[in-house]
């Protein structure tokens, strides 16, 4: 059914025909839109689950993983600071390995408080063992919902998966999308199938104390979930296209990438502006091409390593950045190319906190970079200035004052 | 009224737990698994049951059981009570399971009473039960919000400055429709409690004193003892509330009926070690004092509830 809805309600509408059976949530901008709806669509008898108005984040995740466990599908929504108070369950979902699905509308971690996107907060949650996709367009939204069931509960994976969407550019903005019905998404989706479960009738502990002796099997069995998933991820993309005629669900998008010298690399709706100021500089003459990440975990190790191998160079853009290195997709690129695929790389800080992004930027950070002439690092739209240094010397003096 | 022998002999807690000697927890557990009986889904807070239940790939305990982080016991019992509606409804399970808590007292008066009070508020079918060992005792016998006046722990070197908080005053005014204190030096009215906790729909909170011998410094053959002077001396006060109302049972309902005298609560300082410290002092006195006077305070409190025992 084709719908006119923001990316938050469509988020919601897909939890739906995807079968989810228990929601716990809590509301957190810009996500709220999204278990709001949920509940509206429970209330109203046209989604059957249970709603779990949970105190806090910690415990929505908590009560994720225990529902999970128990032997139903469940889901919920997130963003910011719930994600990151949901650190300790992150790693408990992936540790106890339960095929749980979490929306995080990617939002900047205050302080200073900001409500609006970056990336923040899921990369500081790259190593709790969650597989991570971020999307870029409204219906590639809808399309990941249904497949990350696919994916996580699959036996071969049996890891929880984070869909990240872009904050107010992807979750408020309104556009025509189509949602499958209930039923053709259950004959690509069939109810949900533990391998373990909480069940009376087959008494296990889970989550018990691993000595040391035990404890590197069950790390290296949650990676080889991992590892797993890049063979799966293919797969469910693939029965998708052959279900419901379209294909969204790869490791990796490619745009114009046959000729591309030059590549920028990308995630989530900062890819999508990238597609505009590569035509552009395409019309301009000169050969780019972009390649927009959509699973950060699994790392796209093998497309990245083929399909940048040969290129004359990368523009990384990051709408994240960790603290004392450089943007984390860089450093990650860079890891998978090493010893692999010599090319020169850059980095674009952009967009954090929300500031907006224009192709026209996008465009001009890639013609620098690709003439050799930008940093290693570029804080692209940060305009650190003498203003800063002065506030910093004011207050320097009134410390004066106060000190006795 | 139930007999021993009314007891299921079936034993769901197994043989080969790693609990120290005479751990209050694990006959606990034992007794409410007899109540409760195998259709129950277990869901441990991080403590010491987390540890004496065995280390993988074994097991002493004969239910479905998951070990949950410390601050999630009620959050955690939310999402299995939320799952096994939504498997009844889809036919994959004949009844809901009981669905019990087994948390200590760092898990439910300190990290863990955001959870557990969020959990109550949603009315969430459940049985949360504290074993309150009135320490940190897993990780070697810290202080705790359940901590007594005067008790040493490792974080109270000279003895605790403050008084405990009574949560299960807390839980009630939640409005749950049952809360009671039980004690293992009183098995039949423990079991009693569990059955009609069972029973009940919603939020159910059961607290028990748990004498924590290597914690509390008394012989693990006197676990039993010291469970029973608690209740003799008051300072651990036996009671259930329901439909708005409190009723002491067992010992401490003889006491405040007059038919047993109250022990004094020097008598239960000095069975164990913790006090020794406070005791030896010259605030000793005044310990003492204040802790005769916060058990002649939570006995008023309580009956507030009650007018038939003013």
């Amino acid at each position: 059914m084709r719908v006119l809805e923001s990316g938050n309600h469509l988020i919601a509408l897909a939890a739906n025909v995807a079968g989810v059976e228990v929601v716990p949530a809590y509301p957190i901008t810009p996500q709220t839109q999204v278990i709001e709806m949920i509940a509206d669509l429970i209330a109203e008898g046209k989604m059957d689950a249970e709603y779990i108005p949970v105190e806090s984040e910690h415990s929505a995740c908590a009560a994720l993983v225990s529902a999970s466990l128990t032997g139903v599908r469940a889901f919920s929504a997130t963003s910011a600071h719930g994600l990151a108070y949901m650190h300790e369950m992150l790693h408990y979902a992936a540790g106890i390995r339960v095929p749980v699905v979490m929306v995080n509308v990617n939002r900047a971690l205050g302080p200073g408080w900001n409500i609006w996107c970056d990336h923040q907060d899921s990369i500081s949650q790259r190593d709790t063992g969650w597989l991570q996709v971020y999307v870029a367009s409204h219906q590639e939204a809808v399309d990941t919902v249904i497949q990350a069931y696919r994916i996580t509960e699959d036996h071969r994976v049996l890891m929880p998966l984070m869909l990240n969407m872009d904050a107010f550019v992807l979750s408020h903005t309104y556009m025509d999308a189509d949602v499958p019905g209930r039923e053709e998404v259950e004959a690509y989706l069939p109810p949900y199938r533990p391998l373990w479960k909480l069940d009376p009738r087959l008494p296990m502990t889970h989550g018990s104390v691993v000595y040391p002796v035990d404890f590197s099997e069950t790390r290296q069995s949650m990676q080889i979930g991992q590892d797993n998933a890049r063979q799966v991820v293919y797969e469910a993309a693939d029965e998708f296209m052959r279900a419901f005629g379209r294909r969204h669900g790869d490791m990796v998008d490619g745009y114009k990438l046959e000729d591309a010298e030059h590549l920028i690399v990308a995630m989530g709706s900062l890819a999508a502006e990238s597609r505009v100021a590569v035509d552009e500089m395409r019309a301009a003459g000169r050969a780019v091409g972009l390649l927009r990440v959509r699973f950060f975990r699994p790392f796209p190790i093998d497309e990245l390593r083929s399909l940048c191998s040969g290129r004359s160079g990368l523009m990384v853009i990051d709408r994240d950045f960790s603290y004392g290195m450089e943007g984390a997709l860089f450093s990650e690129v860079k890891a998978a190319l090493y010893g692999h695929a010599d090319v020169p790389s850059t980095n674009l800080i952009v967009g954090l906190g929300g500031r907006d992004v224009t192709y026209e930027q996008i465009r001009e950070a890639a013609d620098r970079a690709f003439r050799g002439e930008a940093d290693e690092v570029t804080w692209g739209d940060s305009h650190i200035t003498k203003a800063h240094e002065i506030t910093r010397e004011m207050l320097a003096e009134f410390d004066k004052l106060l000190s006795p | 009224m139930v007999s021993f022998k009314d007891l299921p002999e079936e034993e769901l807690f197994l043989a080969g737990s790693t609990a120290c000697q005479g751990c209050p927890s694990s006959l606990a557990l034992r007794m409410a698994f007899k109540a409760l009986g195998k259709d129950t889904i277990l869901l441990v807070v991080a403590s010491c049951t987390s540890v004496l239940q065995g280390s993988y790939p074994l097991s002493a305990i004969n239910l479905p059981l998951m070990n949950v982080a410390f601050a999630t016991g009620g959050a955690s019992a939310s999402g299995v009570s939320a799952a096994v509606k939504a498997l009844v409804k889809r036919g994959e399970l004949a009844e809901e399971p009981n669905v019990l808590v087994w948390a200590g007292d760092g898990g439910t008066y300190d990290i863990g009473i955001q959870s557990l009070s969020g959990a109550a508020e949603r009315e969430t079918d459940f049985i949360y039960v504290c074993y309150n060992n009135e320490m940190y005792s897993n990780t070697g016998t810290q202080r705790s919000g359940a901590t007594p006046l005067g008790a040493w722990t490792t974080t109270t070197p000279g003895g605790k400055a403050q008084h405990r908080k009574d949560i299960a005053q807390i839980m009630i005014a939640h409005r749950i429709p049952y809360v009671a204190t039980v004690s293992l030096a009183y098995p039949l009215d423990f079991y009693q409690k569990m059955l009609k906790a069972k029973e009940i729909r919603g939020t159910k909170y059961i607290e028990m004193l748990a004498p924590c011998p290597p914690g509390w410094k008394f012989p693990s053959a006197q676990m039993i003892a010291v469970s029973r002077m608690a209740v003799q001396s008051g300072m651990w006060l036996l009671y259930e509330h329901e439909d708005g109302e409190t009723r002491f049972t067992a010992a401490t309902k003889r006491i405040l009926e007059g038919k047993v005298k109250k022990r004094p609560v020097k008598d239960y300082l000095e069975i164990q070690g913790r006090f020794r410290q406070i005791l030896s002092s010259p605030e000793g006195q005044q310990a003492e004092d204040m802790l005769e006077k916060e058990v002649s305070e939570s006995i008023r409190r309580l009956q507030g509830w009650v007018p038939e025992y003013i």
